[in-house]
């Protein structure tokens, strides 16, 4: 498929960017794993799943928008591969064989997964990702347990315990690393989204008129349990996240735990590219961009949270800013007017998101209550100790602890362990800044090899000229 | 400066041929500095298949190759730490008549030189490898054979090195080497030069580079091989897998994930950045190839894919042995299948080093210089 403009990802951003980039013209292929557009705010629900909140709403208003443009949809299609000939290169896994898309413009907007640092009973059946569970709830209305303790840090906190009070389950406990000072200082940023205040108020409300234990500055110290999750361990923090020496803990007995400590943007393909990244104190690793959201190499644009946490609105903005960037650099006439207001926009929504991505920032002490024997890679089993051990052998850099643990090789690429891993390795190199993250590698995701290979026989396969005898 | 502050040799380049030169010339009694601009095996000796194959070695190098694949298989006697390395059976698969010229061929040479390499039918290759594809026409055996977990190799090395008192400097990049009275001054990009006696190239592809610092020139071809990875599957097979032709090897670790190379080629050079280097079409033929030989392949997922870099001279024959009209100067590298034979090729320069005899010959470069006239 040759298109003038490939988006990478149908979230907020990259479903906005090709919908901007198409309204002025530009021909566009948007590629999303999922099957619907809506990325992770905007998830579309199971079919099973009736729903009436704001999410919903804006992300059926998404779809359709989507559904009656000129823009070409790939859905259920795996990006695996980037590449830059003369025009970009995307390779896609799409119901059983790899195809390829051409486009003289990128868009990647790849959005963020969850960060979750390791604790001992991280593994036990019964903890989530809160950020999860978000997705639990909103996609196929399910409950993560009869009792769930909700921990970690953000506005996700509030947005999961209210949700799963609203439908109809128990919330054992909120746990929480920030200070309720924190959040109040957090509230001058917040006056000119009063949509958000207006929701984090009406959670909070439903919080306490469930009676809802709410523990600030607290962190999961451990999760109990032998088969599965019988009770959540808690322990007061200070700023950093760091453990209070001798100060009491509290058991809470629970057979679910939310547990999510902000957002890590997906990177995953602008590290392929080898693109500029810098280090940002409340996003962690981010692709570098400009004010017009482009990338570090041309006619390339990087909208929504591949560049930094900032929420749905910010996303969907600058979605649109990069469509009409790619649409201008490619001849179309698109008015100087609409961008200079979208980035207004972007401005003013710019400050609440900072405040909010503030408050899921990375703690660089939270690593210090990682065990030794606690598993800091669940795909490969690899302990904190193997980790220290292969630092104290001479590890400088996360690529080298990776071929010398195995920590970060397994199916998820290193996206449950890496914040866990760059956490350790930082106090030996100066600071997390120091620590670059895993030199990025395809297929972006993994692939079944059903999924690329095809029908073939052995004449159709292209092997080269022997090697010397 | 001092004679204390003086190495008697700087090994430029930790890769596993400048580790395996390192190291006897320290235990020796040398005081030895190893060089990198990047962290120890992290290029080709770090990324590599880790196949430990005569099949896939030139004839040529076999008598090395049997002896290096002894070393690799007692690491933990000479290094100290293991890298995974396992001996299985070898199998080199031919599908088309024209396949099987060749694997009849390529196992004579090899035979005669050394590696117990025998034909079987498809039938014998599969009490072997029941895995194999029933196509199958006729396959090499050969029982010496195996592989190493190549990710492993720097953190082996590391702790031998230290061990030996090589003072390892990482993440240090040499720009150039002078003559100063009575050595070489190894100039580096950051930092004070390192003075040195003697002077061993060991810089995989970038040796045309380094050999340029004493006006030599000697041109190294650079593949850019790719590999890809499953993740663990269930055992789907025991050998080590191969074509005639040699453009696929194959294996399943303990871990149960499953490494695919052979050599086919991305794109770039030495002197590019990596990433966007991929050759979908060669990735997909390799896999497809592998998947051929090896039908529950079908069933894998592919987790991760990489490139790494290679040495080839003009005759794909090592550059081991003195640098030619230099004094005190030494070059390591270019060796095919090089992971195979680096333990042994790194042994026998720091014995040509040390004025030790030679338990095989060295491969002096003068032969790859001669175009420098016709040029
Ligand atoms: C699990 C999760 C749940 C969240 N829930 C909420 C919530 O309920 N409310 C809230 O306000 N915020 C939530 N957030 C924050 C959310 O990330 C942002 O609000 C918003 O979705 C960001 O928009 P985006 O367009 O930048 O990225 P996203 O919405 O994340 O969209 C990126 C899209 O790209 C796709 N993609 C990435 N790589 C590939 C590839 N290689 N091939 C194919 N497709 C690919 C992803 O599947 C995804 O659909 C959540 C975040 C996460 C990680
Ligand atoms: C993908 C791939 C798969 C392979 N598979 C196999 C296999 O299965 N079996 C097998 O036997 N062989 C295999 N090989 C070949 C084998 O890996 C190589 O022959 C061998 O590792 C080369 O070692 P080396 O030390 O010469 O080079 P390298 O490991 O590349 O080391 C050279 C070092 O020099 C350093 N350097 C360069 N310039 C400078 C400078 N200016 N200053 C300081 N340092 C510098 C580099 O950083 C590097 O660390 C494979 C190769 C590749 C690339």
């Amino acid at each position: 498929m040759k298109v003038d403009l490939a988006v990478l990802g149908a979230g907020p951003a990259g479903a906005n960017a090709a919908l901007a980039a198409a309204g002025h013209g530009l021909s566009v292929a948007v590629i999303d794993e999922n099957a619907a557009a809506g990325g992770q705010v905007w998830r579309a629900p199971a079919p099973s799943v009736t729903r009436d909140d704001a999410d919903a709403r804006d992300g059926a208003a998404l779809r359709e928008k989507l559904r009656i443009s000129t823009v070409e949809h790939l859905d259920s299609a795996t990006a695996w591969l980037i590449a830059r000939d003369d025009a970009w290169r995307v390779d896609v896994a799409r119901h059983g064989r790899s195809e390829t898309v051409t486009a003289d413009a990128l868009v990647i907007a790849t959005g963020a997964h969850e960060r979750v640092m390791p604790f001992p009973g991280w593994t036990l059946p019964g903890v989530i990702g809160l950020a999860a569970a978000t997705i639990l709830l909103k996609a196929n209305g399910v409950l993560p347990g009869q009792r769930t303790v909700v921990a970690g840090c953000g506005p996700l906190l509030s947005l999961v315990a209210a949700s799963i009070l609203k439908a109809g389950g128990t919330v054992a406990a909120v746990v929480d690393l920030a200070s309720r000072a924190e959040w109040l200082g957090a509230l001058p940023a917040l006056a000119a989204r009063p949509d958000l205040l207006a929701r984090g108020a009406l959670w909070r409300a439903r919080i306490a008129a469930a009676r809802v234990p709410v523990f600030h500055r607290h962190t999961v110290i451990r999760a109990e349990g032998t088969e599965r999750l019988g009770a959540v361990r808690l322990g007061r923090v200070d700023a950093e996240g760091r453990l209070v020496p001798g100060a009491p803990e509290v058991a809470i007995a629970a057979d679910a735990l939310a547990i999510g400590h902000g957002l890590v943007p997906d990177t995953a393909a602008t590290r392929l590219l080898r693109l500029r990244h810098r280090y940002d104190a409340a996003s962690g690793w981010v692709a570098a961009r400009d004010g017009t959201l482009a990338g570090s190499v041309a006619r390339l644009w990087l909208a929504g949270e591949v560049g930094g946490i900032g929420g749905a609105a910010v996303a969907a903005l600058q979605g649109r800013l990069a469509g009409l960037a790619a649409a201008q650099a490619l001849g179309r006439s698109a008015a100087a007017a609409e961008a200079a207001q979208l980035q207004a926009g972007i401005a003013r929504a710019g400050r609440a998101a900072a405040a909010m991505s503030w408050m899921m920032r990375p703690r660089p002490a939270m690593a210090g209550g990682i065990t030794p024997e606690t598993i800091v890679c669940r795909c490969e089993d690899v302990p904190r100790a193997a980790i220290e051990a292969a630092i104290a052998a001479g590890a400088r850099d996360l690529n080298q602890v990776k071929q010398w643990t195995r920590c970060g090789m397994g199916p998820c690429q290193g996206r449950m362990c890496g914040e866990a891993a760059a956490s350790l390795l930082a106090p030996h190199v100066g600071g997390r800044e120091n620590v670059a993250p895993w030199t990025g590698r395809p297929p972006l995701r993994p692939v079944s090899a059903d999924d690329l290979l095809g029908d073939f026989d052995y004449a159709d396969i292209p092997i080269p000229a022997p090697a010397p005898p | 400066m001092t004679n204390a502050d003086r190495f008697d040799c700087a090994v430029i380049g930790a890769g596993v041929m400048g580790a395996s030169v390192a190291l006897p010339l320290a235990r020796a009694g040398m005081r030895v500095a190893l060089v990198d601009r990047g962290p120890i095996c992290r290029e080709a000796s770090g990324v590599n298949a880790g196949t430990l194959t005569m099949q896939m070695t030139r004839a040529a190098l076999i008598p090395y190759a049997l002896k290096a694949w002894e070393l690799w298989m007692d690491t933990p006697r000479w290094l100290g730490l293991s890298v995974g390395a396992e001996q299985r059976d070898g199998l080199s698969v031919a599908f088309t008549e024209a396949e099987v010229a060749i694997l009849e061929a390529r196992a004579a040479a090899r035979r005669a030189a050394g590696a117990p390499i025998t034909l079987v039918d498809g039938a014998r290759a599969r009490e072997i490898e029941p895995g194999l594809s029933e196509r199958a026409l006729r396959v090499g055996h050969c029982p010496v054979d195996g592989f190493a977990s190549a990710y492993l190799t720097g953190r082996a090395f590391r702790v031998a090195l230290e061990g030996a008192g090589v003072a390892l400097r990482e993440g240090v990049a040499v720009t150039g080497v002078e003559r100063v009275r009575g050595g070489w001054q190894v100039r580096v990009a950051d930092g004070e030069p390192l003075m040195a006696t003697r002077v061993v190239l060991a810089g995989g592809v970038w040796l045309e580079d380094m050999a340029g610092w004493f006006g030599i020139r000697l041109p190294i071809k650079v593949l850019i091989n790719q590999l890809a990875v499953t993740e663990r599957m269930p055992p789907v097979m025991q050998s080590v897998l191969g074509i005639a032709s040699g453009l696929l090897s194959l294996k399943q670790y303990p871990n149960g994930t499953v490494l695919i190379g052979g050599g086919w080629q991305g794109r770039g050079g030495r002197h590019d950045g990596r990433g966007d280097a991929f050759v979908p079409e060669a990735l997909i033929g390799n896999i497809r190839l592998a998947a051929f030989v090896l039908p529950a392949l079908r069933r894998a997922r592919i987790v991760r894919a990489w490139l790494g870099l290679e040495a080839e001279t003009a005759d794909a024959l090592p550059v081991l042995g003195p640098l030619p009209g230099v004094e005190d100067g030494w070059i390591i590298g270019s060796v095919h299948s090089g992971y195979t034979s680096g333990p042994f090729m790194g042994a026998l320069l720091a014995d040509a080093i040390l004025g030790r005899p030679l338990a095989l010959p060295l491969f002096p470069i003068d032969r790859l210089l001669a175009q420098k006239d016709a040029a």
